[in-house]
């Protein structure tokens, strides 16, 4: 047991600051843990949001000491002895209260995205798939909705303006998950991603890949291979050709 | 519609649903395709609710992986779990309609892992004889909650493209709670609560509610759930004048984690030992052998040997006791540590990385892989887990008709965890997937049926007014800090009601819950109403405090041990308890308690099981009745 120094930003929409508290760390203990210890002894009405406290749920998201991180997964001993630990909010996302953002953008964003379409002809207990074919969007599906892709994207990151045209890696692993569905029978997903929903702002700088909690390859998996293909789709008139016969495209790993 | 009065937003629908788990989700699913107008109210963010945690699968009998499974025999199996306990009629639909409710999430875009032939994969599970949860890995629950979050989305965008509007007929409202139901004449009116963001307040009214707020767990210290587990629908569900029942029963889960100790408490799926990991205590004993208790002798495996022919070929031997129901293998994890052969952290070892090799183990548990990595330094592929006991579910519940799911209360219903009967005395691992699923739409069903028969509902000013001063409450409230009260009300229950109970400590119990009772009701929130945890654990104390009352009063009652009870001065089943249910309703403020009868099986249903098993928790005259029944077993299994 030890005695660490925690900076936490305390505030609403209209302001705030960095309030310090000195607060008790113990052995195996992550940062949300001593947000708890914090709100249980010395400020009862610290707004922060947490649930399963195991990283699967993806509400505890916060940013500490600026690293965009699920709270229940940022062990103590991450930080140096002594080192004062700082954690704020979300960066992207306007303030509601202390820790807490409001995040409705994502699901804004969601609900703006066409839903699964499955066929027509296959009654519910009739669908086949085989499990090489799945792999490739429960990758997507691992996706706990922490929104630190959302927050981390440079694209709207710092840039309010681009939050109307742009969607977002969260979303686009959605859409890359509805592309490469079994039984989707959706055709036209890459082009509503770059038409609509802002794919060609993405220029591949990784950072929601890296944040991450679930290791989801975002860049790689999701994102490059539908830019390549809306590119190729557009531009090649060869695979142009090669993807009328054969619908879906191969993942590039 | 909704419009603006003193400060409270006053807004109507049909089927008004509480809770945004799998129950409620797919409630509103159901209500919103009958053609109703439907709100969710959402604890916390939409999608983020308790059923994520959920890791092994849901159970069903869809005999993709062993064809010999049908309902009959998930329906003896759950029987069986629940120490012959259960609502009868809610086992039987659930083990019939469990199949459909999970094919139904395919075709609203869920990915369920895959056999060879392309069907839905299934794995083994504690006490389910044939291969039956359909799994994702060890996530299941994140995608059964994301699959339904993401059809009433789609629901949504066939409405906006209807009228232009997204939430005219399907309405989340999240970060929101309830704490007051509106009742006149025992019809319900409607309900009030206050969104978390703002602390302001809201009344809606609806002539059908379906209560479906999950468990109790936040009662304890050492639990799996998540801070909304505060037993929100029992107490509105008492406080409306519906009734629980079997309330003292609660399942710990047998493995947890242990160490840290921050991470105590935190689930570890039964997914590892149906993968084929095994309990050992410190003389590196793999102790289960020793604590197969007679009634299940038949079925599970008495040495090693058999029990590891048993996952290639289990069609010739008996299952290995690793996979006996919950409520066993936590008292046997209990009993080892007790006798001295436990962890120096209090727990036994959970060991995969010796059976399985770690391909297999990090595609199997992927998550329970990345938990202990980072959370404990674990490596499970490589050594062993430290596990033990872990509040995770209660059985006891709302009181419901099995069919429609209503309560006692007119337009009330209940789904999920927060309703009683179907699981008995213990639920079987897989079984709480496919229980909301399956209530979750009959509740939806028969809410938004009766919204549609319901006469008009109307929520007076006065109670809307005495329902915002009871919110406000811990605002004026001089005592103390609602942390410091729950951790109060988390210790006496983890001392005196925990998995082994005596009457004594029971009456202790009692009498240091309701010494509780006054320091709750002067609970002091500090702060303003804008996002204020400490204002909505104090408003939740007074939930925990009535279940925890309801809980320690029918344990108390109850002189018998059955499944998730367990009385060290009442050990063993007794058949004339069999027979009985506990049911609670509130008096005057009070908990009162009274018996009432188990109804019996139809002679159909009897028949599914032998007679020599029967008489294990019958007294005769119960099964004598379909002794001249009996032979059709073999005929139904061989039926595929």
């Amino acid at each position: 047991m030890s005695t660490r120094t925690f900076r936490v930003w305390r505030g609403d929409a209209e302001g705030g600051e960095l309030v310090e508290f000195d607060v008790e760390v113990n052995e195996g203990e992550v940062v949300l843990d001593v947000i708890h210890r914090i709100q249980a002894e010395q400020a009862p009405d610290l707004a922060v949001r947490w649930n399963c406290k195991a990283g699967k749920c993806g509400s505890c998201s916060a940013e500490v000491n600026g690293m965009p991180r699920l709270t229940c997964m940022a062990r103590m001993n991450l930080f140096e002895e002594g080192e004062t630990v700082t954690v704020t909010p979300l960066r992207t996302f306007p303030i509601m209260r202390d820790l807490v953002t409001d995040v409705s953008f994502n699901y804004q964003k969601a609900r703006e995205t066409p839903s699964f379409t499955p066929p027509a002809d296959l009654a519910p207990g009739e669908y086949r798939m085989q499990q090489v074919d799945v792999e490739r969007s429960q990758e997507f599906r691992k996706c706990i909705e922490c929104f630190l892709c959302q927050n981390t994207c440079h694209v709207v990151r710092d840039h309010e303006e681009n939050k109307e045209p742009f969607a977002g890696p969260r979303v686009f692993i959605r859409v890359a998950e509805l592309d490469m569905h079994p039984l989707d029978t959706r055709t036209d997903r890459q082009d509503t991603a770059q038409d609509e929903q802002g794919l060609g702002y993405c220029n591949i700088t990784k950072c929601c890949t890296e944040v991450c909690p679930e290791n989801i390859h975002i860049t790689d998996n999701g994102i490059i291979p539908m830019k390549e293909r809306v590119a190729g789709d557009r531009y090649d008139p060869l695979v142009w050709l090669g993807r009328k016969i054969f619908r879906k495209g191969e993942r590039q790993d | 519609m909704s419009e603006t009065d003193n400060d409270v937003e006053r807004l109507t629908c049909d089927v008004l649903i509480i809770g945004a788990g799998g129950a409620g989700l797919r409630a509103a699913v159901e209500a919103r395709l009958a053609g109703r107008s439907v709100i969710v109210i959402s604890k916390s963010l939409f999608g983020k609710a308790h059923t994520v945690m959920a890791e092994g699968g849901a159970a069903a009998a869809m005999g993709n992986v062993n064809s010999r499974d049908n309902w009959q025999v998930h329906f003896r199996d759950t029987m069986r779990g629940g120490k012959f306990l259960n609502d009868y009629r809610m086992a039987e639909l659930h083990a019939k309609e469990a199949p459909d409710r999970i094919w139904e999430l395919e075709t609203y875009g869920a990915l369920f892992d895959r056999t060879p032939e392309g069907k839905i994969s299934q794995r083994n599970f504690g006490g389910h004889e044939y291969p039956r949860l359909a799994h994702v890995g060890d996530r299941t629950g994140l995608e059964l909650i994301r699959t339904l979050q993401q059809k009433l989305v789609s629901l949504q965008q066939d409405d906006a493209a209807a009228t232009g509007s997204f939430e005219d007929r399907l309405r989340v409202i999240d970060e929101a709670t309830i704490t007051d139901l509106f009742v006149s004449d025992g019809v319900v009116q409607g309900a009030f609560g206050y969104r978390r963001d703002t602390g302001s307040f809201l009344a809606i009214a609806a002539p059908s509610i379906v209560l479906a707020t999950g468990g109790i767990g936040r009662s304890f210290k050492v639990t799996s759930n998540s801070w909304e587990y505060t037993g929100d629908g029992h107490a509105l569900a008492l406080k409306a004048g519906a009734s629980l029942i079997n309330m003292e029963f609660i399942q710990f889960h047998p493995t947890g984690m242990v160490w840290p100790p921050s991470v105590r408490g935190i689930l570890v799926t039964e997914s590892v030992r149906g993968d084929g990991g095994v309990l050992t205590n410190t003389d590196g004993k793999r102790f289960m052998f020793d604590y197969i208790p007679e009634v299940f002798k038949a079925q599970y495996a008495d040495t090693p040997e058999e029990a590891d022919r048993w996952y290639t070929d289990p069609d010739h031997n008996r299952r290995p006791p690793e996979l006996l129901p919950r409520d066993e293998v936590a008292r046997a994890i209990n009993a080892e540590v007790k006798a001295g052969r436990g962890t120096e952290h209090g727990g036994v070892y959970l060991d995969i990385a010796s059976r399985r090799d770690p391909a297999y183990i990090t595609k199997q548990l992927p998550s329970m892989y990345h938990q202990f990595k980072e959370l404990a330094d674990v490596d499970i592929t490589a050594e062993p887990m430290e596990v033990g006991p872990t509040c995770h579910y209660i059985m006891g519940g709302i009181e419901v008709d099995a069919d429609t799911t209503e309560t006692g209360v007119t337009g009330l219903f209940a789904a999920g965890e927060v309703s009683g009967g179907m699981h008995g005395s213990n639920r079987l691992g897989g079984n709480s997937l496919s229980d909301l699923l399956v209530f979750g739409k009959r509740a939806g069903e028969h809410a938004a049926a009766h919204a549609e028969r319901a006469e008009t509902v109307a929520i007076d000013k006065e109670s809307i007014e005495r329902a915002a001063t009871n919110a406000l409450r811990p605002f004026t409230g001089e005592g103390e800090n609602p942390y410091e009260l729950q951790a109060a009300l988390q210790e006496v229950n983890g001392r005196l009601v925990g998995i082994i109970r005596r009457a004594s400590e029971l009456e202790e119990a009692l009498v240091e819950l309701d010494a509780l009772r006054p320091r709750i009701a002067n609970v002091a929130a500090a702060g303003g109403r804008a996002y204020n945890p400490g204002w909505h654990l104090a408003l939740d104390l007074e939930n925990m405090l009535l279940c925890s009352i309801a809980t320690a009063k029918a344990a108390l009652e109850r002189d018998e041990s059955r499944g998730g009870h367990t009385r060290e001065d009442a050990p063993g089943m007794d058949p004339q308890w069999r027979k009985t249910n506990l049911v609670e309703t509130l008096e005057d403020g009070e908990v009162r308690l009274r018996r009432k009868p188990v109804p019996a099986m139809p002679p159909e249903l009897l028949s599914l099981f032998e007679t020599t098993e029967l008489a294990k928790y019958m007294t005769p005259e119960e099964y004598r009745t379909t002794a001249a029944a009996e032979g059709p077993e073999a005929e139904q299994e061989d039926a595929e």
